[in-house]
């Protein structure tokens, strides 16, 4: 069971977030880590290859700068490897170039099993995997709260509106995981050791077959024309509570005449 | 290019179309002359009267696709309409699961870039701008196609207000996607539904939501007693979604639910941007928490600073009592 895992690098959520003024993008240029939304993809993909008695799990991202240090943190939970594409032409790219350029790394890696996070916490657009599904022309299942793996086929409980739907899936497939799929491992200090020596493999944007026109601020058929600050609510009246607060929310209600 | 005709993807559920894609062929009228819808499942036309209701001149009918997955089938047949004389201007598309599947299918189909978390949409003659939150809400951008039509926008729920424009029942029509190779191939074996009473999260009047600061999974249970004293619903924050003590059908935030009650109650939920990004449109906020500084404190019109322990199981009894 070969499982690829999509880790995508984010600048750390603890810092205080900045635009690309001319770009009209998230600045990306500091310092990045791994998407913690994606330790839930690496995690079960993990699992998923030990259950299958054998594989390999193998890391694909796409970041600027030839940033590793995301990729490590994976590594050190346990992936083989990592692919990363970086070039200065993917700047700018919108969520279709990005799937584009995961694909190309993908197919070449010609796993059984894709695995993605629901969405990234940056940017939060939430269509690439699907998109990298279609390229591949490969089913997908989104949204998987539970996973297993047998008779060549993926079997998920994919969250709805109301519940869950357990879907079946033949391989190879995409997978989009929500958070609470599993509860990612902790690197372990040989696990962090050890991911410094992995392979990671850097191929140029023409390794892919793809031209820097196709991806990137090039390639991107949108833009971000303004970035204004937005109407702040005025916040109200704080109360301390002394033992009887409860009474001022149950005041609250009854004068919205909803108690 | 002028803006001549938006297609909405219609969503439906039990015969009804879900209030979010009512929402969207609301504001399809205001950006086109001509709006269609599309729909699937066993029984398609039951549906042309609310869509012709609501402004939807035609209804495309996908079909019954039985037990898959509607993402490839309804791309596919979107697809076919993108190609056709009937070619959309504007493709609309409500944030929900099967739609995000849908959008994502259809956007390498037709080779089109996808804009997605839409709050607002601007139009200015053959221009429309859509307006996205940034960074929790503490600022807005705004954000443009520039290439070809159709654009395609993924619109958050309540973004705008459905309201019906008195039109005649929507003309059905058919509509056939192509061959879907292996991509059709994911089913749906059984569904369930967790026991849930009460309105829904991104409909209820009043939406009593918990976080972190509950300590257990078990003082959960207070939060969904009041909501239910208040035939609200109980929403929650991604930290104890992540924590596995509720589903993530509850979330509300930035990668949940937008919910925009008459009153927000948040009990034990210190206000990350994640969260305050999904219920800052609440008319009311009503915030308990025991940390002063807390960013809950900075969007709410009453805020209790104390321990949700002492003051729900209070509240709790003194709602009782008055009902």
């Amino acid at each position: 069971m070969n499982i690829v895992v999509c880790v995508k690098q984010i600048p750390d959520p603890a810092d205080p977030p900045a635009m690309d003024e001319a770009r009209g993008t998230l600045n990306r240029s500091g310092k990045l880590i791994m998407d913690d939304s994606d330790s839930y993809g690496v995690e079960m993909a993990l699992q998923l290859a030990e259950q299958a008695g054998g594989g390999e799990v193998t890391l694909v991202s796409m970041a600027p700068n030839n940033e590793t240090s995301g990729l490590r943190t994976a590594l050190a939970m346990g992936a083989a490897k990592a692919v990363l594409i970086s070039d200065e032409a993917l700047a700018g790219s919108d969520a279709l170039s990005t799937a584009k350029v995961l694909a190309r790394s993908i197919e070449k890696a010609n796993p059984d099993l894709v695995v993605a996070a629901t969405e990234s916490t940056d940017g939060y657009t939430g269509t690439t995997p699907v998109q990298l599904a279609e390229l591949l022309g490969w089913p997908s299942v989104t949204f998987a709260k539970k996973i297993s793996i047998a008779d060549g086929k993926v079997h998920v409980q994919r969250q709805t509106e109301v519940g869950y739907d357990d879907v079946e899936c033949p391989l190879p497939a995409v997978v989009t995981v929500t958070a609470g799929v599993v509860e990612p491992r902790y690197p372990s200090f040989k696990g962090i050791m050890a991911a410094k020596s992995k392979p990671v493999e850097q191929p140029a944007l023409v390794d892919l077959g793809l031209d820097a026109s196709q991806v990137g601020a090039a390639g991107a058929g949108q833009k971000v024309v303004s970035v204004e600050a937005a109407p702040q609510r005025a916040s109200g009246e704080i109360v301390v509570d002394d033992g009887d607060a409860y009474q001022k929310v149950v005041q609250f209600l009854q004068e919205l005449k909803l108690v | 290019m002028a803006i001549d005709r938006v297609l909405v993807i219609t969503e439906s559920n039990d015969g009804q179309v879900l209030p979010a894609s009512l929402e969207l062929l609301t504001e399809a009228r205001s950006l086109a002359d001509k709006v269609d819808a599309i729909g699937w499942g066993k029984d398609v036309a039951s549906l042309a009267a609310e869509t012709g209701s609501y402004g939807a001149g035609r209804l495309f009918d996908v079909g019954d696709i039985g037990a898959s997955i509607p993402g490839p089938h309804v791309a596919s047949a979107i697809a076919a309409i993108v190609n056709s004389d009937n070619a959309p201007s504007i493709i609309l598309a409500p944030t929900t699961y099967d739609c995000r599947d849908i959008i994502g299918r259809l956007s390498v189909k037709i080779d089109k870039p996808v804009i997605t978390n839409v709050v607002g949409l601007t139009k200015d003659g053959d221009t429309v701008s859509s307006s996205h939150v940034l960074f929790g809400g503490s600022q807005m951008a705004t954000a443009q196609f520039t290439g070809d039509m159709p654009w395609i926008f993924v619109v958050r729920s309540k973004t705008f207000t459905a309201e019906p424009s008195g039109g005649q029942p929507s003309e059905v029509m058919s509509v056939q996607g192509g061959d879907l190779g292996a991509t059709g191939n994911a089913s749906i074996v059984s569904s369930h539904v967790e026991t849930q009473s009460g309105p829904k999260l991104d409909e209820a009047d009043a939406v009593v939501s918990g976080g972190r600061g509950l300590g257990s999974q078990e003082a959960y249970s207070m939060v969904e007693e009041l909501a239910e004293l208040l035939h609200g619903a109980a929403g929650a924050s991604r930290a104890i979604v992540d924590a596995g003590w509720v589903p993530y059908s509850r979330q509300v935030g930035q990668t949940g639910k937008t919910v925009k009650p008459t009153v927000y109650i948040a009990c034990g939920i210190s206000g990350a941007t994640q969260h305050l990004v999904g219920m800052k449109g609440a008319k009311n906020i009503i915030a308990i928490n025991k940390d002063q500084e807390a960013p809950i404190f900075s969007v709410a019109d009453l805020g209790i600073v104390g321990d949700v322990h002492q003051i729900m199981p209070k509240l709790i009894e003194a709602i009782k009592a008055l009902s």
